[in-house]
């Protein structure tokens, strides 16, 4: 078990830069989830945790020695790879020794090690068996056995489940969180999941085109989302965000499309600034006409059983042309046509800049 | 027998398709199969006048003959010598450009070459190479302190062989190896890697038995191109001498045939360098066929 701390690491393929100077640090025994679209880099400083990739600049630490210049095998760290990697031509015992067996561990204490693992992964049975006679999920199962069983100082997991169906990936982050917090070793895993990545994390690092727009607790993000990126990425249906300016002596503010919208419990910034409004699907509310802050053209209903959501255009005195998605509870009538008036949760008005895309936090908060 | 039915129109024009083929088959195949069975049984003078029926006296006599079974035992160290030789080469080749990033299509393109070269054409390169009086190898040999001479010695005439006809298979089996190694997944290495494993181990306990089916494929490729096709590279270079320390079985049917006259002894060496043929290539599609599957 061991602390991670990563200073302002970089990472450059030929002339192109993936990675722009990443810091992180990660509590011994904490569960981290670096989530991030394809392409953001979060398994480029994975692998460099692993020491798969060379790290072009910075340091990474970890349990406070500095792992730049070496072989993943000196690091201590295990990785669960999105294809699972299983040795092909090992059985399962095999494939969880491999790594004891070059550590050099007497004969009884691997086979000790590997049935304790085996039991806390429901493997026993299989353990005779070749990677190709199981199913998805016992493969993973597998690969988390391989990692376990080393007892490392980080585990790495790098998109594990997506290899698996729904069911089968909500059964497995389950596992794979108890498992973690029953051994309490430190562990960093990518996604691209953004429920992967609320359910697991202890804190949540999002990626956005080579650097970390934010770290924080999933509600933390959730909540308070420090761009435009990162309050679209987190939250499904992604939050509606309109372009405004704010409106002279605290009317409110001005939407692009016409209309003026007045957010409860919310601070303004200075009038005349180009905001970027940031509405959740979830904090929006069907209301009667006169208490609506938007009206809402519906103009396709999708109906979840548990949630409805209502996609339409703003409409009426409220601004017009922009796209917005309302969940509302799951038996509400409303049809495609119908006009909705909507109520803004209060205090649940984003609020960022619109040039830089960054979350305008009110003074004196 | 048909499992997907194909209607052609006209009745002769699936035979018309395949005639080609089969014309090829009997020309280059059963054709001389079957005159070298017919000829092996029997016995002919010198100036083809006469001949007659012998049975398998042809054969007994083979057998008992303490020349075929020198030649048999040179074509084994032979075939084993290339085999080994071209393979490892290839794997130590194949595993240093499965590594390379940067200009790997130009490795893979001049690595390939020596395999569009005829054997002879290959023999004849080694033979100067390896010349006593103006061989440049043989020249560096000599400067090392060794006295090379294929002429006389029978073991330097076998190296030259060997290193001829390997050399020309080291680029078939590159190729074959590079792609079984590009074919393991690279997250492999790595979990392999990560779980405390260097390069070596990782090689000998994750890599080279994902290619045994590769090996066992090459291996059978490759006695059969020694036993076979290696013809040109003796008639070029050594021509089977110093003595007979170089007579392989495919140069000892040409020169019995040839030199010897003797058709009837030539025949039945060929028909048993096909069974031989037969049983190889009898190997090596069954077990491609159950191959290492994981």
């Amino acid at each position: 078990m061991a602390a991670i701390a990563i200073r302002d690491v970089t990472k450059t393929y030929g002339k192109l830069r993936v990675i722009h100077g990443v810091s992180l640090d990660v509590d011994d025994g904490a569960f981290i989830v670096i989530v991030g679209p394809s392409g953001c880099g979060k398994s480029s400083l994975l692998r460099m945790v692993a020491g798969l990739e060379p790290i072009t600049a910075g340091e990474i630490a970890i349990g406070g020695r500095v792992v730049n210049g070496l072989e993943p095998r000196e690091r201590n760290v295990a990785m669960v790879f999105q294809n699972y990697a299983l040795y092909p031509h090992m059985s399962v015992f095999d494939n969880m020794a491999y790594g004891l067996k070059i550590a050099g561990l007497a004969k009884a204490d691997i086979r000790a090690r590997v049935e304790r693992a085996a039991a806390m992964l429901q493997l026993q049975p299989y353990l005779a068996r070749k990677p190709r006679e199981l199913s998805g999920g016992q493969r993973q199962r597998v690969a988390m056995g391989r990692a376990l069983v080393r007892d490392p100082d980080v585990f790495l997991f790098d998109e594990p489940l997506s290899n698996l169906d729904a069911k089968l990936r909500v059964q497995m982050r389950l596992e794979i969180r108890q498992l973690q917090r029953a051994v309490g070793t430190t562990a960093l895993y990518v996604t691209h999941d953004q429920v992967e990545a609320m359910t697991l994390a202890d804190r949540l690092v999002v990626m956005h085109n080579g650097v970390a727009e934010q770290v924080g607790t999933p509600m933390e993000v959730y909540r308070a989302p420090a761009t435009t990126f990162v309050a679209g990425f987190i939250g499904s249906p992604s939050m509606t965000l309109l372009a405004a300016s704010v409106a002279e002596s605290g009317k409110g503010l001005a939407l692009d499309g016409g209309g003026l919208v007045k957010p409860r419990d919310t601070a303004l910034p200075e009038p005349g600034r180009r905001v970027l409004v940031g509405v959740r699907p979830e904090h929006l509310s069907a209301v009667s006409a006169p208490n609506a802050d938007l009206e809402l053209k519906v103009t396709a209903v999708e109906a979840l059983g548990a949630d409805t959501l209502a996609h339409g255009v703003l409409c009426g005195r409220n601004g017009a042309g922009a796209t917005l998605v309302a969940r509302l509870p799951g038996g509400t009538r409303i049809g495609p046509g119908e006009t909705l008036p909507l109520a803004i949760a209060p205090g649940a008005t984003h609020l960022f800049d619109a040039g830089t895309g960054r979350r305008i936090e009110p003074a004196g908060r | 027998m048909r499992t997907k039915n194909v209607t052609f129109k006209s009745p002769w024009l699936p035979y018309l398709l395949v005639a080609p083929q089969l014309l090829i088959t009997a020309v280059f195949f059963l054709w001389p199969a079957s005159q070298a069975i017919y000829q092996s049984v029997l016995r002919q003078d010198a100036f083809g006048l006469r001949t007659e029926f012998v049975g398998l006296a042809n054969f007994r006599r083979l057998f008992a003959d303490p020349l075929y079974f020198d030649a048999f035992v040179t074509t084994v160290v032979f075939s084993a010598l290339v085999t080994g030789i071209s393979m490892l080469a290839a794997l130590v080749l194949a595993i240093m450009a499965d590594r390379v990033l940067r200009g790997a299509l130009a490795y893979r393109t001049l690595l390939i070459w020596p395999y569009a070269v005829a054997p002879a054409v290959a023999g004849v390169l080694w033979w100067f190479l390896f010349n006593p009086t103006i061989g440049l190898v043989a020249y560096a040999l000599d400067v090392l302190g060794y006295e090379w001479n294929h002429f006389v010695d029978g073991t330097d005439a076998m190296a030259l062989i060997v290193i001829a006809a390997a050399w020309r298979q080291v680029s078939y089996n590159f190729l074959f190896f590079l792609a079984g190694l590009q074919a393991i997944p690279r997250s492999l290495i790595e979990a392999a890697a990560i779980d405390g494993a260097g390069p070596l181990r990782r090689f000998l306990t994750i890599q080279l038995p994902l290619l045994s089916p590769t090996v066992f494929f090459l291996m059978v490729v490759n006695v059969v191109y020694a036993f076979f096709e290696t013809f040109g590279i003796v008639h070029a270079t050594t021509r089977g001498g110093p003595g007979n320390d170089t007579v392989i079985l495919v140069y000892k049917v040409w020169r019995d045939a040839f030199e010897g006259l003797n058709l009837g002894a030539s025949a039945a060496q060929s028909v048993v360098l096909m069974v031989i043929v037969i049983a190889l290539t009898a190997i090596q599609f069954r077990f491609i066929e159950r191959r290492v599957e994981y």
